[in-house]
């Protein structure tokens, strides 16, 4: 293909999923000419799987990005169908938010934001090749030629590098729901000494919801409390008409029905080569797995409200189609479904995500960046959070400026980043909030306190907002103030009102804040006992309840950060040679010299890296600052 | 989700060697090396007293109040010190039952137990040590770590590791279940309740302290091991236990209310603490008419760990010589050939054993010192003349069981106090970890492969 030199763009963002999105529109806020492409613009942040935004940890990711002013905060709260937070009979740490999309409407909706954004031009073509020179990323080909320049390009191709297909026996190449796969960008990456592998994932088949006997499920409203994952949005713009979703089970006769049909089932019979991950396995996988189990939970979600499509959550699959149909008619409420897309499994290339940087640079090549499914993890929330620190990182690059991450101990996107960068991944990566040291610090109701600050520095806060923040801040401590100056009294009326409630009664009267430590007892409720009224909304009183309740418990999770802190400080050569210090064990040498740790708290957390390698190293570096110091 | 941030909590070992001399120094390393101090210190405030000075006082648990230890305590401020951090020595002349004491103690109080090298690697890293000696360190790091892994896989640790991983897995299979309610609130899964948690914590406290209790190493280190000394009328036996008793001036008490009859005594012989059983019986003897003999040796035979039996090497072996040693036959026994400074009568062949045999003649100290030697070697069992190592790596675990109780026990008190599960669940999950270490086990995402392995999740 002869090529013709195009336009010119500070940054190029490959690929318009979750990930992409984030990048490129990251990419324009910070003032940068930004070209995003996409092998097809219907495809702009598409839902190829289950039609939700957030859940545990994945909701906290959505408020993060939204505090850092990314965008799918604000896009779920202008497209949701159904909006629910879970975990509330739980702790604070714990609780997440996890909204029902109408699929389309956030696919259009963020198609519009990008369209309109200043800096930002969205294109349909599919990069073949990268423009590569002394090391450096310097651009992207396409397919029918054309040459774009760039200081720096964000690659998110999500499950579309060399994509396959799998329903049964048949197969074939394609991207994520039958769109055209990136055939020849992987042949490129390895050329360019990229180590790849695959991977595997599924989604379910959708039904009809008019061929489904709803009567014989349960319901799942939605909330009626407003919630929203954009801290901008307003409790008054709360959708009143919420969708349902609804849940049965499968029983013993769907399990036959997998069992007889197992030997044509892909994952089973050899076919399918790529790793899946274990928390999200396929209806067949689970049968043959948990043979125990005489029931599998299944949830029937809407793909939106101008459609009658549902998507049968929990009953991911790629057997064939006629059997997928057998399998739903076993399940009570979907007897006389009628199926609309069959399930499929589909297997792709991703980049083993130990070649990155913290900033989703890659350690090979400058001014590439990697984000999104590609680095290995799964999930709309993961690879939006990636795209969002991808596309800072390549604007900032692109200006020569240094390089933004995010701690373990800041976000639960930066346990994910640093994860994936420090011990790589053999599955699909999903983000847990067992993966977090520091969960009770990484609440989803305080990620705007956490981040929001760092947002405005890079830019990406407008100046409103930032002072609605600062106010909220300030609002918070005046609250915990005004706390000590209120008191509660151990009067009868106040005896009552306790054991009334199933509390125990006070032994003498007490100061609010310490009053307010009591398990049970809201801001609200000594409102009502002692009439003094606290002017403040119920964000600000939500701080103030959890940090004064739970504040022993993160003075200690305090602590341990401030260990981390000053074991991250201290820095490592990015040249050093392992092979120069004596007395590493092999394994630690092989490990320091791939993984290449950034900092010392980053090598502590390699696996099969013992303490004293460990000490060796610390010892090793502390002799190079001597040497350092004497010389000079 | 592997804790090593060793570099900046205050350290505390040990750092004389174990049996040898009479005072032993148990030394603090770091920031609150101090303050430390101060909490199980009594007689002086020693953050108000200069630095290189050396007071007068009393360790004590201040938890129960009790008197430990009357000791010297040097106060070191930084930089001018060994590490270049503040640095307390505290010389203790108990006895080791009682150093061990009062490094727990401390241990208990915050400090952490110290890694292999790691008072010469901190001297390092802030400059103490000139270049030249920086390879030194890292071999040194290295040999040390070899050397205390080496007894970590021993046979003595072996069942300790065992019940530990199992202690391990009681509280995984609960952690993994309370995860999957948090990660996965819609699955089917059963849900844990705090009473749950507070159940499998109390069980493991209560399996925890069974250990310390049963663990060889834990009922040695405390108690002693159970000793008797047996034999005939006249063959030493008080000798042997005068000898004992002197080889440590501290004897470091009498059971209390135990009758005479049963009298105790705690020694220490080359750094391994005995609790010799029936000393009493054995003075007795040697001012009355012998007449006991061999129905007193039963009694205190069927409670020994460790036996020392006597016999007179100047005399043919006697029926009640050859009834004793059947009767020890499936014990640990050391046999002690004594009076070698008369004409020999029995040599080691005529025993036909294969338990170890010391000829001695206590009454002139002929070879006596191989008796501890040989202790010594019996009781650090696979490593030589590191008794030391040993100690460490004991004392490593027993701090480390403490600290993994602690944890369970504000587990349980923070669902008392209506602390929501995830959060209690906190130092669940610590005492979790800290049991890890023990083990030296962190496989990569252990929590996360069981909550896989156990629970049929999707999405």
């Amino acid at each position: 293909m002869k090529t013709y030199v195009s336009s010119e763009y500070d940054v190029i963002v490959v690929g318009a999923g979750h990930a992409g999105c984030e990048a490129a529109l990251a990419s324009a806020r910070l003032g940068m000419k930004t070209l995003v492409v996409t092998i097809g613009l219907d495809m702009v942040a598409f839902m190829p799987c289950n039609p939700s935004v957030g859940g545990p940890a994945k909701g906290t990711v959505v408020r993060e990005i939204d505090a850092l002013g990314g965008e799918m905060g604000r896009n779920i709260d202008k497209t949701y169908i159904q909006m629910r937070m879970l975990n509330t009979s739980k702790g604070p740490a714990v609780r997440a938010l996890r909204a029902q999309a109408d699929k389309n409407a956030y696919h259009e909706k963020m198609k519009e934001t990008i369209e309109s954004t200043p800096n930002l031009t969205l294109r349909q073509a599919i990069v073949d090749e990268l423009v590569v020179e002394d090391g450096k990323c310097r651009g992207v080909i396409t397919n029918t030629g054309a040459k774009y320049l760039a200081k720096s390009v964000v690659l998110t191709t999500g499950t579309a590098a060399r994509g396959k297909i799998f329903i049964g026996e048949l197969s074939y190449s394609a991207g994520p729901n039958n769109t055209t796969p990136a055939m020849k960008l992987s042949e490129n990456l390895e050329e360019l000494g990229f180590k790849l592998r695959r991977f595997k994932t599924g989604t379910p088949p959708r039904v009809n919801a008019n061929t489904i006997d709803f009567s014989k499920t349960e319901e799942e409203p939605g909330d009626k409390t407003p919630r929203h994952f954009s801290y901008e949005s307003s409790d008054l713009d709360y959708l009143r008409d919420q969708i349902s979703c609804w849940m049965t089970y499968t029983n013993e006769n769907t399990h036959a029905v997998i069992r007889e049909n197992l030997d044509r089932a892909p994952m089973f019979s050899g076919l399918i080569k790529g790793v899946g991950p274990r928390y999200c396995p396929s209806i067949e996988d689970k049968v043959v797995r948990f043979a125990d189990k005489n029931r599998h939970q299944i949830f029937l979600e809407p793909e939106g409200r101008k459609t009658r499509e549902y998507y049968v959550g929990d009953f991911s699959t790629s057997m064939p189609e006629e059997v997928q149909l057998k399998m739903l008619h076993t399940i009570s409420g979907l007897e006389k479904v009628e199926m609309m897309r069959p399930g499929y499994a589909i297997e792709y290339d991703v980049i083993e995500p130990w070649q990155l940087r913290h900033t989703l640079e890659t350690k090979n090549v400058e001014n590439l960046f990697t984000a999104g499914q590609m680095n290995g993890t799964s999930g709309y929330e993961e690879a939006a959070g990636q795209g969002l620190v991808a596309g800072i990182n390549a604007a900032l690059k692109a200006q020569n400026k240094p390089g933004f991450t995010l701690g373990r101990d800041e976000a639960y996107i930066g346990v994910l980043i640093d994860d994936l960068v420090t011990k790589g991944t053999n599955e699909p990566y999903r983000l847990l909030t067992s993966r977090a040291e520091y969960r009770l610090i990484l609440r989803h109701d305080n990620a705007d306190m956490r981040l929001t600050e760092k947002g405005h520095e890079l830019g990406l806060i407008n100046e409103q907002r930032y002072h609605e923040f600062l106010a909220k801040k300030q609002a918070i401590k005046d609250l915990a103030e005004e706390l000590k100056t209120v008191r509660v009294t151990a009067s009868d009326d106040v005896q009552v009102y306790l054991v009334a409630k199933g509390l125990s009664p006070l032994a003498e009267t007490c100061k609010a804040n310490a009053f307010l430590k009591r398990p049970g007892i809201t801001i609200d409720m000594i409102e009502e006992l002692t009439h003094h009224k606290f002017d403040y909304d119920r964000y600000v009183k939500e701080q103030v309840e959890i940090i004064t309740k739970y504040d022993g418990y993160i003075k200690k999770q305090e602590i341990e950060i401030a260990r981390l802190k000053r074991q991250e400080a201290k820095r490592i050569p990015k040249d050093l040679d392992y092979d120069q210090i004596a007395g590493l064990a092999t394994e630690a040498r092989q490990k320091f010299a791939k993984i290449r740790p950034e900092t010392l708290a980053q090598a502590e957390r390699i696996s099969g890296v013992n303490p004293a390698d460990l000490a060796i190293l610390s010892v090793y570096l502390q002799n190079g600052r001597y040497e350092l110091k004497n010389n000079e | 989700m592997g804790k090593r941030l060793t570099e900046f909590d205050t350290i505390a070992a040990i750092s004389t060697p174990v049996g040898e001399g009479g005072i032993s120094i148990v030394r603090l390393s770091g920031e609150d090396a101090v303050a430390i101090a101060n909490r199980v210190f009594q007689k002086k405030d020693l953050s108000k007293v200069a630095s290189h000075t050396i007071h007068y006082g009393h360790i004590v648990d201040p938890t129960t109040n009790e008197v430990i230890d009357e000791v010297m305590v040097s106060v070191m401020l930084a930089p001018k010190t060994y590490t270049r951090e503040d640095v307390i020595e505290i010389n203790s002349h108990g006895g080791m039952i009682v150093t061990n004491r009062v490094l727990q103690v401390l241990l208990q109080n915050g400090a952490r137990m110290a890694e292999p090298g790691e008072f010469t690697k901190r001297a390092f890293m802030n400059g103490r040590i000139d270049l030249t000696q920086a390879e030194g360190v890292m071999d040194l790091i290295r040999a040390k770590t070899e050397k205390a892994s080496q007894v970590a896989s021993n046979q003595l640790q072996g069942a300790l590791t065992k019940a530990v991983k199992a202690l391990r897995q009681e509280i995984l299979d609960t952690l993994a279940n309370v995860e999957v309610n948090i990660d996965y609130p819609e699955y089917d899964a059963e849900t844990v309740t705090a009473g749950q948690m507070q159940e499998t914590s109390q069980s493991v406290i209560d399996k925890i302290d069974e250990l310390l209790k049963t663990s060889s190493e834990g009922t040695i280190l405390r108690n002693g091991l159970k000793t008797a000394i047996i034999g005939r009328p006249n063959v030493g036996k008080s000798s042997l236990l005068n000898y004992l008793a002197k080889s440590d001036k501290a004897i470091v008490t009498d059971i209390a209310g135990t009758t005479r009859d049963t009298l105790e005594e705690y020694v220490s012989v080359n750094g391994v603490p005995l609790r010799l059983i029936d000393t009493a019986g054995i003075r007795e003897t040697s001012d009355l008419v012998e007449k006991i003999g061999v129905e007193r040796s039963k009694k205190a035979l069927s409670e020994a760990d460790l036996v020392f039996l006597l016999i007179n090497s100047s005399e043919k072996l006697t029926e009640e010589d050859r009834e004793l040693l059947a009767l020890t036959q499936d014990k640990k026994r050391i046999i002690v050939l004594n009076k070698t400074d008369l004409p020999r009568q029995v040599d080691s062949s005529d025993l036909a054993t294969d338990s170890p045999i010391v000829e001695v003649s206590i009454l002139n100290g002929d070879n006596v010192k191989e008796i501890g030697e040989l202790l010594q070697k019996l009781f650090f069992s696979g490593i030589r003349n590191s008794a030391d190592e040993a100690m460490v790596t004991n004392q490593r675990q027993i701090s480390l069981l403490n600290k993994a109780k602690m944890q369970l026990q504000e587990a349980i008190d923070a669902v008392d106090n209506g602390v929501p599960l995830d959060i209690a669940q906190i130092d669940f999950t610590g005492a979790w970890e800290t049991l890890g270490e023990i083990t030296g086990e962190s496989a990569p995402d252990e929590l996360i492969t069981t909550l896989f392995s156990q629970f049929c999740l999707g999405k």
